[in-house]
């Protein structure tokens, strides 16, 4: 029996949302008695996996699989997971992994619960809590398969270092580029900006803003903070902002430990798809917008005066505190 | 082309959330329901290929007869053919399994879903239907195009999208980019007048299985309090972020 978990990498470094999977499995396989495992595609040292529990690394390690592939890095995981017996794969909440989940289901025939936010409450049957109707409810759900497969919220669970050693496991897999039924082309993703799913902060601007020329202070005030940047619907729906920072019930859910809302209003389907976040800053001009009663901390003010002072202030903490 | 769009039946955005009977069910009194976002971009982009490539268009929905009205809905916006399959939904796999079964009966070489209902939030069904189906996947859809049997699409990934080619038979995750807000078809007169005519199909189900169980739900805990703090002294909110929550 073992737990595995999904790493993910970006250019040789695992993505934090993977390191909260580690935290997860070690501490699950800790309680049950095992030990908690990783697939890892592409060549990357697994000293970080090792900080956070994972005692064995299977690092899939062939040209085709450094590109990503739903089938075939489903098929890759679910021969994994039955190699090492798995009774629990944990993945984050990453597009891939969103991608994989499903189908790796399928090959194990087993449960896949998402958005779950805490450590399982049961073992037997395998329980888990997990996030429904946007934020607006939480559904303890029992599983009814041997095998679970879970998705984390992001941020929820948290890291927690557990360091241990780690035995790598080099598998060579020619069988992969068989599974494949997508061939991926070109990707387009802007350098050096942090994602929302990555995101522990995010800054994130409305229609107060006015209009799409008003959004440098937005982004300075991301950077300053090593902050992702989105923005409400209507905005992304003018074409102020791309679709890809458009956040709420039907756009991406933010689960971060700040968000900063400036110049939103705070409509329903606004405050369901953000209020993972832990601690919410609301900038508003209007003292009865709705987002303030949602909020930890309010400043009724005009963006216009309030954001740049924001950010020669944080600027100075910054240095300050560096 | 043949192409089916599945349809989850969903509370409107703007729904109260209540649970019943001891927190053990979620209570459907007085809630709308509405075709879920993520499918309503899919459903008009079906309707695009059935308007440019004489594609056929069939919605389906897996839930008892309180569905039918949202079924209507997607009729009146075009679609040719509505399928009922007459099983509660239970969880992501028993859905996917009933719908699949409906995948093989009819051959569609096409499958639209949504990146995610709005209700419990799976985002499982379309890839769980490529698992079972065998066919080729794209999750967060927000381009699609067809020529013959291959596809061009972009997904959504972190922090960017990604092209990418697929050979037919397709399933995909789709969301808002398929088409545009703007461009989202809604039902007119003449297309609820039509609805009325046309077939919508009640199947038994295969029977399918699911493999969790909600058995207990909960609303968020209450929170605590708003602090304010005012625009002239930013430096107390500087102090709370860093010194109270500790996220700065
Ligand atoms: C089916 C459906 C799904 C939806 N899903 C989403 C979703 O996922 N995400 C989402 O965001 N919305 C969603 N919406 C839209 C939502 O209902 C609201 O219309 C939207 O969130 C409002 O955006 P806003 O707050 O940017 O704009 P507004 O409501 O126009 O608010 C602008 C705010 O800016 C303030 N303001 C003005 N000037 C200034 C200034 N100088 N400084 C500071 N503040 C200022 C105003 O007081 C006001 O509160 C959905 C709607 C529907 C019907
Ligand atoms: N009961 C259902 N009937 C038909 N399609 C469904 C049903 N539930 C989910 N779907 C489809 O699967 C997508 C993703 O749903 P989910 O995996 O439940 O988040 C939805 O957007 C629908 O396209």
């Amino acid at each position: 029996m073992s737990v595995l978990i999904f790493a993910e990498q970006e250019q040789g470094v695992f993505r934090k949302q993977s390191l909260e999977a580690a935290s997860y499995a070690s501490a699950w396989a800790q309680a049950q008695g095992t030990t908690a495992e990783a697939v890892v595609f592409g060549n990357t040292k697994s000293d970080s996996l090792a900080e956070y529990g994972i005692s064995k690394c299977y690092m899939i390690n062939d040209g085709p699989s450094e590109r990503f592939e739903a089938h075939s890095y489903a098929w890759a995981i679910a021969q994994i997971a039955v190699e090492s017996g798995a009774k629990l794969v944990v993945l984050g909440a990453s597009a891939n992994a969103q991608s994989i989940a499903p189908l790796l289901s399928v090959h194990l025939k087993a449960a896949f619960v998402s958005g779950v936010v805490s450590m399982t409450e049961s073992s037997t049957p395998m329980t888990f809590k997990r996030t429904v109707f946007t934020n607006k409810g939480f559904s303890q759900t029992e599983v009814t398969s041997e095998v679970a497969i879970i998705s984390l919220s992001a941020n929820a669970y948290g890291l927690h270092p557990n360091p241990v050693h780690c035995d790598t496991i080099e598998k060579n897999r020619a069988e992969l580029q068989d599974q494949a039924k997508t061939t991926p082309g070109a990707v387009d993703k802007a350098q050096g900006k942090i994602s929302i799913a990555d995101a522990e902060i995010v800054v994130s601007a409305g229609r107060g803003l006015k209009g799409p020329e008003n959004w440098g202070m937005i982004e300075e005030l991301a950077q300053v903070l090593g902050a992702a940047t989105a923005c409400s619907k209507p905005v992304s729906d003018l074409g102020w902002r791309p679709h890809s920072e458009h956040v709420g019930q039907t756009g991406k859910p933010v689960a971060s430990n700040l968000y900063i809302a400036i110049g939103i209003s705070g409509a329903i389907q606004h405050l369901a798809g953000v209020s993972a976040s832990k601690t919410k800053v609301v900038i508003n001009t209007d003292p009865e917008a709705p987002f303030f009663k949602a909020a930890d901390y309010g400043i009724v003010g005009d963006a216009f005066e309030v954001i740049p002072q924001l950010i020669e202030k944080i600027k100075a903490f910054k240095s300050q505190n560096a | 082309m043949k192409i089916l769009v599945c349809i989850s039946n969903v509370p409107d955005t703007t729904a109260k959330i209540n649970f019943k009977d001891n927190d053990t069910q979620f209570d459907t009194q007085g809630v709308p329901f509405v075709i879920n976002p993520n499918d309503e971009f899919g459903l008009t982009r079906a309707m695009w290929f059935k308007e440019q490539n004489g594609a056929t268009v069939d919605v389906a929905t897996v839930g008892d007869a309180s569905v039918e009205a949202t079924l209507r809905k997607a009729l009146a916006i075009g679609a040719d053919e509505a399928y009922r399959i007459d099983t509660p939904a239970l969880d992501g796999y028993q859905v996917a399994a009933e719908l699949s079964a409906l995948v093989k009966e009819n051959g569609y070489d096409l499958v639209i879903a949504g990146r995610e209902s709005i209700d419990y939030n799976g985002g499982m069904v379309p890839g769980m239907m490529a698992g079972i189906l065998g066919y080729s996947f794209i999750h967060k859809c927000i381009e699609l195009n067809i020529d013959q049997q291959t596809a061009t699409a972009v997904r959504e990934i972190d922090g960017g999208k990604e092209s990418l080619t697929a050979q037919l038979p397709l399933v995909i995750g789709g969301q808002k980019g398929l088409v545009e807000e703007k461009d989202l078809k809604i039902p007119n007169m003449r297309g609820i007048m039509m609805a009325r005519q046309k077939p919508l199909k009640v199947l038994p189900g295969i029977g399918a299985q699911p493999l969790t169980q909600d058995i207990h739900f909960a609303k968020p805990e209450a929170r605590s309090q708003t602090t304010m703090i005012s625009k002239d002294n930013l430096d107390e909110l500087i102090e709370k972020l860093h010194t109270e929550a500790k996220v700065i």
